[in-house]
């Protein structure tokens, strides 16, 4: 069986430094004193506690209940007590603390009780999705995605395709292509859950070519399983960003993404593999997920991959693969294009925590103007103008940024690596993009105080209209007693009126606040901007993300004004 | 950010192989028509980097990181071999101010120049020197005697020529003014051709070989990926296309496409001076349209308008449509469909 592979514009071949970690089997990593659980490790509204200080919790126990349809429970990594729920230093581009629970550990790992479910291979789709939610699994690729809500095909009946995602083309990180290895059997059993689970047409695993050994691997458990487990394993060309979901839809099945839309919608769910072995876990042997092959590499003594704790502070991590070493300069979480630098060592390991990679310091260089030499338009795999939103990020022209589709930037940082001029490109349009969502921001606060400054001021002349008709009554009543009488007379007509109708007719003064009310939404409506309405949950991530980012941001803005700024 | 560098290219090395690239053709430009551009060259380059530096300090910039990205260098390069080789200093000194001073800091330098520096400062030359951008020597072997070394300094720097020679006894028309005015006599381009010793295989008598030497400069930038090829391709195809057209329809009229190809500033202009990323268009469709646009113009100039090369104004022309051009090519963004 051979199937037709696509391609993407742009991309690079980068030297992958895969070897460094990928030699070495998945080993136990530390039973730290200390896990520190972060109640929001997924993209959605974030777990609420469901333990008190002072708790003993078993390892697996529920800890924090999902917060909502699109969050994700969290379980005790380990037996102990919990020390402590507050603020916590995370892993986040804001830098900013977050609500965790802290479990002194009590070294006993004494599981609490687990329930599988029975018959898995004849429950329906709705079971293994509960069964995917309880045990609080989320994309496990980096996106952190709650798992069951993309098991859920919602109005369809049935996707064409269940892809998973095994290309894992960042350099450096080898978690995946290890599990593929090691583990192969439980991905294909995964897989063929999650295809039950979404009534899937074909199921098929895309490997880069990088990994023949993990290629091999999933070959070898699949002739084992036999007949039953239909899945085509597709190995595809190595090339950064492969491992996008966008980009590996792509080159598997041909179909483009809409921009701003899910991959639902042209028939295709994507999981990583990975993820596939954590619901296998679940629903066969009723585990939650607690714990995930994490990639230490780098400037480290001995790169490895660990089975770790989730909630393991990292810095036990890179203690367990000899440390980092006197070379090390930069620590990251994930990979290097696309990580998330890390400033601190004790900061907890999240779901999403594919890698930590210690990166030796880089030569500085101080940014050469752009001389729009279209290398980063040739690298771009959204096939963007990346030089062109560089110069309206930078003259903060957001409008122009935005025409030329800044929001479809993946921030995958293939412009970056290529620029001639090192400049830092991908930084420039987090600023933008966390610049327009700031601006929304205020602008729908703005809105706000002018619906209520709009409401007041009407207030204000329904109060003088009244005053003034009171005055005119008054005076009136001072008028003839002719003149009385046909008041009264129009009063009471008036009465009659509204007693006779069936419903009451609207009070003028509701009716008027109502169509005060209105305009105010369709002005608003109307100054929505380009792009960020119907934002999907992972852009509403960025948002949030971005949004701390953005002070940073602003400063490097700043002070990229003096190279070649104003003449 | 957590860029790993993928590149081992640096904007200023970009620029070096720039220069690097026209160093076969200046070399054989020395053998075949003397001192003068080696001077020219050496001039420029030496007023465009002092220039450079001076408007950085004015600027209040530190000139030693800027002078590394060699973008003033090769301006100054690409003017001095744009230039009638031994121009005067002057020339050269009013030529480089309006390329680095004017048309490249005074927009905010490197990167923010909307129109091509180099080209800038030849139209000022040509438009306020008319004269002494005629002043084209002829190669070595059709005027029989070669000024040396101190003779060519002497004049460059003192304007006169040993021996009370008259500069304009030198010089010669080009092939692309005898054949302007030979046509405007009514004369054939055949009888122009044998009219004037001037005239080589199909383009102008060992300009040919400079032409050839410049062309190879330009196909290694983009075997070498200094330049990609699409504005080379589409200057030279559209200026070949539409000279073979003409060409069809009245050979006595209209030159054939290879003089037009191996003539003038035209493979030189392709590759060197229509290539400059900053004031040309950007995406790849983009360049198309705008070499093609270059192109055009370059033919309508050297044929029907009043000056004998078109490139320089071509360029500028085209460098002003650059910005639309951009605004109307935009690649189809991933996700977003055909339509749009
Ligand atoms: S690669 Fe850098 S210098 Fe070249 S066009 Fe892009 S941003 Fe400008
Ligand atoms: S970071 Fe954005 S602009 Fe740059 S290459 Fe990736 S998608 Fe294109």
């Amino acid at each position: 069986m051979s199937r037709t592979l696509h391609t993407f514009h742009g991309g690079l071949h980068l030297p992958d430094q895969k070897a460094l970690s990928n030699g070495a089997a998945i080993r136990q990593g530390p039973l730290p004193a200390q896990l520190i659980v972060p109640l929001q490790q997924h993209i959605g509204a974030p777990a609420q506690v469901a333990v008190q200080v002072g708790d003993k919790v078993l390892k697996g126990q529920l800890i924090g209940e999902a917060g909502g349809m699109v969050s994700a429970p969290v379980h005790a990594p380990s037996s102990g007590t919990v020390s402590a729920i507050g603020p916590h230093a995370v892993p986040h581009p804001s830098g900013l603390d977050a609500l965790c629970i802290t479990i002194v550990t009590d070294g006993d790992e004494s599981w609490c009780e687990l329930h599988p479910l029975e018959n898995p291979w004849e429950a329906d789709p709705v079971e293994l999705r509960a069964k995917v939610r309880e045990a609080g699994i989320v994309g496990l690729g980096g996106a952190g995605f709650p798992s069951h809500v993309k098991l859920n095909p919602g109005a369809r009946t049935a996707v064409d395709t269940l892809l998973l995602n095994g290309a894992e083309c960042e350099p450096y990180i080898t978690c995946d292509d290890r599990l593929m290895r090691e583990r192969a059997d439980e991905i294909l059993l995964g897989a063929r859950l999650m295809r039950r689970a979404i009534n899937a047409g074909e199921c098929v695993i895309a490997i880069e070519d990088n990994k023949p050994e993990a290629i091999a691997a999933l070959h070898e458990a699949k002739r084992a399983a036999g007949r039953l487990c239909d899945i085509e394993i597709v190995t595809v060309p190595t090339r950064y960003p492969t491992g996008g979901e966008k980009q590996l839809i792509r080159v598997v099945t041909g179909k483009e993404v809409r921009s701003g839309g899910l991959p639902i919608e042209i028939g295709v769910v994507c999981h990583n593999v990975a993820t596939a072995a954590a619901v296998y876990r679940a629903i066969v042997h009723g585990e939650p997920l607690i714990s995930r092959v994490v990639t230490v590499t780098g400037e480290v003594g001995t790169p490895g991959n660990i089975q770790a704790l989730i909630g393991t502070p990292v810095g036990e991590l890179l203690a367990a693969c000899g440390g980092a070493k006197s070379s090390a300069s930069r620590l990251l979480m994930g990979g290097p294009m696309m990580g998330l630098p890390l400033t601190r060592t004790d900061l907890p390991l999240v779901k999403t925590g594919n890698c930590l990679l210690e990166l030796p310091a880089e030569a500085h260089h101080t940014p050469k103007p752009c001389i729009r030499c279209g290398e980063c338009m040739a690298a771009c795999p959204a096939n963007l103008l990346p030089q062109q939103l560089y110069w309206y990020a930078r003259a903060k022209d957001f409008d122009k940024a935005q025409d030329y589709n800044l929001f479809d930037c993946i921030e995958c940082g293939c412009c970056n690596a290529v620029c001639p001029s090192e400049i830092p490109l991908v930084s420039y349009y987090r600023f933008a993009k966390t610049a327009i969502w700031g601006q929304e921001r205020e602008r729908k606060k703005a809105d706000k105080a002018r619906e209520r400054h709009e409401f007041r001021e009407f207030r204000k002349e329904r109060e003088k209209q009244e005053r003034a008709e009171a005055l005119a009554k008054k005076k009136a009543a001072l008028d003839t007693d002719a003149l009385k009488k046909k008041l009264a007379e129009e009063k009471a007509a008036a009465e009659g009126g509204t007693a006779e109708g069936a419903t009451p007719a609207v009070d003028p003064k509701q009716a008027a606040i109502q169509a005060a009310l209105e305009r105010a939404k369709a002005k608003k409506a109307a100054a929505q901007p380009k792009n960020t309405d119907h934002l999907t949950a992972d852009q509403q991530r960025q948002i949030d993300e971005a949004e701390e980012r953005r002070a940073a941001a602003k400063a490097l803005a700043d002070d990229s004004q003096t190279p070649e700024g104003s003449a | 950010m957590s860029a790993l560098q993928a590149n081992a290219r640096d904007t200023g090395q970009v620029m070096l192989k720039v220069v690097y690239a026209l160093i076969p053709a200046v070399l054989a430009h020395y053998w075949l028509f003397g001192w003068g551009i080696v001077l020219n060259v050496a001039l420029a380059a030496i007023f465009a980097l002092g220039f450079e530096a001076l408007s950085l300090l004015a600027r209040g910039r530190d000139p030693r990181h800027t002078l590394i990205d060699n973008s003033a260098l090769l301006s100054g390069v690409l003017l001095a071999i744009a230039l009638p080789p031994m121009s005067q200093w002057w020339l050269l000194l009013v030529g480089t101010f309006f390329t680095i001073v004017v048309a490249k800091q005074l927009y905010g330098g490197l990167g923010f120049n909307p129109f091509n520096p180099a080209m800038v400062g030849y139209v000022v030359l040509l438009i306020s020197f008319p004269v002494d951008m005629t002043h084209w020597l002829p190669p070595i072997a059709l005027r029989g005697e070669s000024l040396s070394l101190i003779d060519a300094l002497s004049y460059v720097f003192g304007g006169q020529l040993p021996n009370g020679m008259q500069l304009d006894a030198l010089t010669m028309a080009t092939p692309l003014d005898v054949i302007r005015t030979q046509i405007g006599l009514h004369h054939t381009v055949g009888e122009a051709m044998s009219s004037s010793p001037v005239f080589g295989l199909f383009g102008g008598k060992q300009w040919e070989i400079f032409n050839g030497l410049i062309l190879l400069g330009g196909l290694w930038m983009v075997w070498a990926k200094v330049i990609r090829w699409h504005i080379p391709v589409a200057v030279l195809g559209t200026l070949m296309l539409v000279a073979l057209s003409f060409h069809l329809y009245d050979a006595d009229r209209f030159a054939g496409p290879l003089f037009h190809l191996f003539s003038g500033g035209a493979i030189f202009g392709a590759f060197f001076i229509a290539t400059d990323p900053v004031s040309a268009a950007t995406s790849d469709r983009g360049r198309l349209i705008f070499g093609f646009g270059v192109g055009l113009l370059e033919y309508i100039i050297r044929v029907f308008g009043g000056y004998p090369d078109g490139i320089a104004f071509s360029v500028l022309l085209m460098n002003m449509a650059a910005p639309t051009i951009d605004y109307y090519t935009k690649p189809r963004t991933f996700g977003h469909g055909a339509k749009e």
